[in-house]
C-alpha cells in the first residue's frame, strides 16, 4: 500500500509516520503542503507537530493549505485519512471530523505513555486490534482535550464513532487515566462515514519494541487490512 | 478603518487558563471575582471607508477562520 504523509511547516512526526509504515512493509512518501494533488495514494496520514507554529489555533492555518483541499476531495471520495495529534487538530479545524481540541485541563504539555481502550473494531482504523487489547502508546501534546457540544457527543456515541478512550492499565475509564480532560476520555474518533479518523496519541511512535511499545502497529495493521479489502480505487 | 475582533471561549468549554488567572488574582488579594475568561484580541487595519462592506467580509472571516465556532464566540467592531 502507498501512503501519502503530509508535510506542513513545523510538522515533526512526518518522518516517524514514514518510518513506521515502511517498517511495517508498506510504502510511504511525503506530500508538501503546497501541493494541489496527493498523487497516487491509497491512504493519507496527517502527521503530528506544530503546523504553522500553532498560530491562531492548532491546525487553523493548515486547513487552508492547498494540500488540504486535495485531502478533503480524497476524503469526500471515500479515501482513508488518519490524523495524528496535530493532524487530528487539523482535521477538526477542516470540518472533516466533529468537535475540537482545546488546552489540556492542567495547562501542562503531556509527554508520556498512556493506555488506550478501543471502543469498536468496526472501522478501517481499528479492525485488526485484538479484542480486549489495551494499547500502550505515547502522547505529546498541550492541546488535546477533546470537546464537542452535547448534541455532537450524542451523535458520536449513537454512530459508534468514538474509536479510542484513555483508560488505566486494566481498561477502566477513570478520570486519573485521562491525561488532558477530554470529554468522556475520548482519545480518537472517526467521521460518520468511517473513512476519516483522528487521535491524539501517536501510534507511529509505538511500532517497534525498541521504542518501548509496538502496540501502535495494530492501528496501521487495521489500515493495511482495510485497504486490502477495498476494491474501489480512490483518486484525488 | 480599523477592525477589532475579540474572541472568547464559549461558556460550555472548560477554560483552564481563565481559572488559573482567577486563582492567581485571588491569591494576590483581589476579591469578588466571579470568573475570568482568557481569549484573543485581533486588530486589523483596513483600506477604504465602506464600513458595512468591511463588516460583512470580516464577519465571514471571523466565523470561518479567525474563530472556531465549536469552542469560541467573537465580537467584531469597526471604527
Amino acid at each position: 500500500m502507498n501512503f501519502a504523509v503530509l508535510q506542513f511547516p513545523a510538522s515533526n512526526c512526518d518522518q516517524d509516520a514514514i518510518h513506521a509504515i515502511r517498517l511495517l512493509g508498506h510504502s510511504a512518501r511525503y506530500v508538501w503542503h503546497k501541493e494541489n494533488s496527493l498523487g497516487d495514494a491509497d491512504a493519507v496520514i496527517v502527521p503530528g507537530g506544530f503546523s504553522y507554529g500553532d498560530y491562531l489555533r492548532c491546525g487553523a492555518i493548515a486547513r487552508f493549505s492547498p494540500v488540504m483541499q486535495a485531502v478533503k476531495q480524497f476524503a469526500d471520495n471515500g479515501g482513508l485519512v488518519l490524523g495524528v495529534c496535530n493532524g487530528f487538530q487539523v482535521l477538526t479545524e477542516a470540518g472533516l471530523l466533529p468537535g475540537a481540541l482545546v488546552r489540556n485541563r492542567d495547562l501542562q504539555f503531556h509527554c508520556e505513555h498512556i493506555f488506550l481502550k478501543t471502543v469498536t473494531p468496526d472501522s478501517p482504523f481499528s479492525n485488526k486490534i485484538p479484542a480486549g487489547k489495551i494499547l500502550r502508546v505515547p502522547i505529546a501534546h498541550g492541546e488535546g482535550c477533546y470537546f464537542a457540544d452535547e448534541e455532537t457527543l450524542a451523535k458520536l456515541k449513537a454512530g459508534n464513532q468514538i474509536l479510542w478512550q484513555y483508560c488505566d492499565v486494566d481498561g477502566n475509564l477513570t478520570d486519573k487515566s485521562n491525561p488532558n480532560g477530554s470529554l468522556q476520555n475520548i482519545a480518537g474518533i472517526c467521521n460518520e462515514r468511517r473513512n476519516v479518523a483522528g487521535l491524539m496519541p501517536h501510534p507511529e511512535r509505538a511500532c517497534e519494541l525498541a521504542l518501548g511499545s509496538d502496540d501502535g502497529k495494530w492501528i496501521f495493521e487495521s489500515l493495511f487490512a482495510a485497504l486490502k479489502n477495498r476494491t474501489v480505487t480512490v483518486a484525488a | 478603518m480599523k477592525a477589532k475582533i475579540i474572541i472568547t471561549p464559549k461558556k460550555a468549554v472548560v477554560d483552564p487558563q481563565g481559572k488559573t488567572v482567577q486563582v492567581a488574582l485571588e491569591q494576590m488579594g483581589h476579591q469578588g471575582i466571579k470568573a475570568v475568561h482568557v481569549g484573543k484580541y485581533l486588530e486589523i487595519e483596513l483600506d477604504g471607508t465602506d464600513r458595512e462592506a468591511a463588516r460583512k467580509k470580516l464577519d465571514e472571516a471571523a466565523h470561518r477562520f479567525l474563530s472556531n465556532p465549536v469552542i469560541e464566540d467573537y465580537k467584531l467592531e469597526i471604527e
